[in-house]
């Protein structure tokens, strides 16, 4: 199948990050980072507070306070910087957010309707019965009450029903990548669980799935193919799922200690 | 006098509607007493009503605008240069290709029926569809009640009309209460007997012409001991006219244990200044009920009353005011509590974008003799952005005791975030914000009647559309 010069069709099933930098308010908070995540795999970013995590998940959504002052960000191929944030989550990408945003008086069906609707070509609208069978059966999956999606999107949700409601999304939209943003804050460990099932199921040759956590013990339940270490900015260590393992043991100064000297690119 | 012979022939999909031969009568620019006399000489006033007319002519007169409390705006009305009285079918007419292309999208999104477009849209001058009315006014006349133009009210049915005619709302009550009882034309007389539940919402919209989009309508509604009724007013389709004053007076009756539903949805163009006094008078166990819903004008005064003159009687204010651009939405709620055991209820959501205003004035009056009466009023105020403007006004005197008020109010923006985490999910600013708006207002949108709430919502989408650009 290969053709030299040319790149493989499998090359292209990935998120890749190159040399991005990211500003807010004149401070530079992502210095110059870079990282793939394939199709088919689940990467885990760990790192102190204010390493700079969550900024990168609102960068890949196209959060508008943030300013990317360098580098580039493709998906399947696809320069997706200059896109609108909802034009990227058409593509196919999808964040769990860390604190997920109430919507009064929309209901989470509602709302996600319209999500699926946004999806369809121009002119076509979604049928009522296709998307509650689709809609039912995202639910049983993540074995969830029916009643739950006739409330108001997060509206009052306790910290768990905000994360369960954030998988249910992922669930239904089924996007090619999927950025988690601390989906273990603020959950026991029994909610903990269930969520971590949500994402297990949903795992697939088809879904790269960015998973950032500040402690090890979610990465107990989602096993990782791979984890980074970021700190100030940067991808400072990578390694198999042993590393999240050995930060759980050695902290994160282990690494900071390490990265003391001018690292060389 | 003008005389215009039209006559033409258009179908739609229910039965055949003819525009009939009209007579056009034309007060002209200004308002004297002249005025007021070539007024009730057209429509044949019977002596009592021309006398009403030139003393609330001379109240009005009398009266100041009321710039010390409300917006300065209103000193730009030029009294003199208004067309008081106009009848058939002599608007001011342009053409299909001069209705501007936003208005014309508008009627697209919501389905208006191509001749309906075109009257309201001020193309055409007359849309008479009397076949729907009278089916209607056929199978309530059989039940006994009465629905009539306010005008053959008068003349028809005057042992009724006269004895609650002015009576809710005097006409001193404020200047355009006075400026309306001097000029009204239009609107409708309704009369239900003793127990009788009209099932099906009776509609001004049946009737639209020149008169009843008029200016100056004025609405009697009586339901006598145990009935029950549900009007509707206006339409959600934008309503175009060069007029730029419309100054509506509407009084309802409920007579003991009736119930009267009263549902507006306004959406002038953005030129019209819409001032406008609504109130209902409660019998004993009666329920007065204001749904109120103001998307259009340059600037709208509305503040829907109820007095609850019998014992147990209540009334309700469900108000929704979206004020876009350049416009100012100034509505609330009166009610006043003359009778133990009363209660009343205000619910108002208003929305402001750009450089929309809303304001909020409510007056609650409970006096110290009376016994456990209740209140709850609950205003929420949405701005969309930083340009956007909001007052609350409530006036609360209660006195006595064993009664009991409850106040809430909030101010909320649709944010960043939320708007953010819409869009993270797929759908773009523009939906994003209409999904918030309509969020917002939901509870209060299903109180409209199944058509007129499919239409709120569009109505919101568009607003939204043209406000993210």
């Amino acid at each position: 199948m290969a053709h030299s010069g040319l790149s493989f069709e499998s090359d292209m099933q990935e998120l890749i990050i190159q040399d991005l930098h990211v500003s807010i308010a004149d401070q530079e908070i992502i210095r110059g980072l870079s990282l793939s995540v394939p199709r088919g795999e689940v990467h885990a970013i760990m790192g102190p507070n204010g390493s700079g995590k969550s900024t990168l998940a609102k960068v890949l959504a196209g959060h508008p306070d943030y300013i990317v002052t360098a580098g580039s960000v493709t998906m399947d191929g696809e320069n997706i910087l200059e896109l609108e944030p909802d034009e990227r989550a058409r593509r196919g990408l999808f964040l769990a957010f860390q604190y997920p945003s109430e919507i009064p008086g929309v209901t989470i069906a509602n709302f996600l309707r319209a999500a699926v609707q946004s999806r369809m070509p121009e002119g076509e609208e979604l049928e009522a019965t296709d998307y509650y069978a689709q809609l039912y059966k995202k639910m049983d999956l993540l074995e969830m009450d029916r009643s739950f999606t006739s409330r108001s999107v997060n509206e009052g949700f306790s910290g768990g029903e905000k994360k369960r409601n954030e998988i249910l999304q992922m669930a239904l939209l089924e996007p090619k990548y999927a950025v988690l943003d601390e989906t273990d804050s603020g959950l026991d460990i029994d909610a903990l669980k269930v969520v971590s099932k949500g994402v297990n199921s949903l795992r697939g040759p088809d879904l790269g799935v960015l998973l950032i956590t500040h402690y090890q013990r979610l990465l107990n339940y989602i096993v990782p193919d791979r984890v980074h270490v970021m700190v100030r900015g940067r991808i400072e260590m990578s390694g198999g799922k042993d590393l999240a393992l050995q930060l759980e043991e050695k902290g994160y100064d282990w690494v900071k200690d390490d990265i003391d000297e001018p690292t060389l690119a | 006098m003008v005389q215009e012979n039209k006559s033409l022939e258009i179908e739609r999909n229910i039965g055949d509607f003819a525009y009939p031969e009209t007579h056009t009568h034309d007060a002209g620019i200004g308002l004297t007493e002249k005025t007021i006399h070539y007024i009730s000489d057209v429509k044949q006033d019977p002596d009592w009503v021309r006398e009403f007319r030139l003393k609330a002519y001379r109240t009005f007169l009398s009266k100041p605008m009321p710039t010390h409390w409300a917006s300065r705006d209103l000193e730009a009305i030029v009294f003199d240069n208004i067309r008081y009285y106009l009848s058939g079918g002599i608007q001011p007419k342009r053409t299909w290709e001069e209705v501007p292309d936003d208005v014309k999208r508008t009627f697209e999104r919501l389905g208006i029926p191509e001749q309906e477009r075109k009257f309201l849209a001020g193309v055409e001058a007359q849309f008479d569809s009397e076949a729907v009315y009278s089916n209607i006014k056929k199978a309530v006349g059989e039940q006994g009640v009465i629905f009539v133009g306010s005008a053959d009210g008068l003349k028809e049915h005057p042992e009724i009309f006269r004895k609650w005619f002015g009576k809710v709302i005097p006409t001193g009550d404020n200047k355009f209460s006075a400026l309306n009882s001097a000029v009204f034309s239009g609107g409708s007389f309704i009369y239900v007997p003793p127990g009788v539940k009209v099932k099906h919402p009776l509609q001004a919209y049946f009737r639209i012409n020149a008169e009843n989009f008029g200016q100056f309508e004025r609405t009697l509604i009586i339901c006598d001991e145990g009935s029950e009724l549900t009007y509707m007013e206006g339409c959600t389709a934008p309503k175009f006219n060069t007029a730029t004053l419309h100054s509506a007076v509407v009084e309802l009756v409920a007579m003991k244990g009736a119930k009267i539903q009263y549902i507006t949805v306004q959406n002038w163009s953005n030129n019209v200044f819409n001032l406008v006094t609504k109130r209902g008078l409660a019998h004993e166990e009666a329920e007065v009920k204001w749904i109120d819903c103001n998307i259009g004008s340059r600037l709208t005064m509305k503040y829907p009353g109820v007095v609850m003159k019998g014992r147990k009687a209540r009334g309700e204010v469900i108000s929704i005011a979206l004020a876009g651009d350049g416009q100012h939405q100034d509505t609330g709620a009166k009610m006043v509590h003359a009778a133990d055991e009363t209660t009343s209820n205000i619910i108002s959501k208003s929305i402001s974008i750009g450089t929309g205003r809303a304001t909020y004035r409510g007056l609650v009056h409970v006096p110290k003799h009376l016994k456990n009466c209740k209140n709850n009023t609950e205003c929420d105020a949405l701005l969309i952005n930083s340009h956007s403007r909001t007052d609350t006004y409530p006036a609360i005197t209660v006195r006595g005791t064993g009664n009991a008020v409850q106040h809430e109010a909030s101010v909320s923006q649709v944010s960043a975030e939320q708007i953010f985490y819409m869009q993270q999910r797929g759908l773009s600013k523009a939906q994003a914000m209409s999904l918030s708006v309509n969020g917002f207002v939901n509870d209060l949108v299903r109180q409209f009647p199944m058509e007129y709430s499919v239409e709120l919502k569009r109505l919101i989408e568009l607003e939204m559309e043209g406000s993210v650009g």
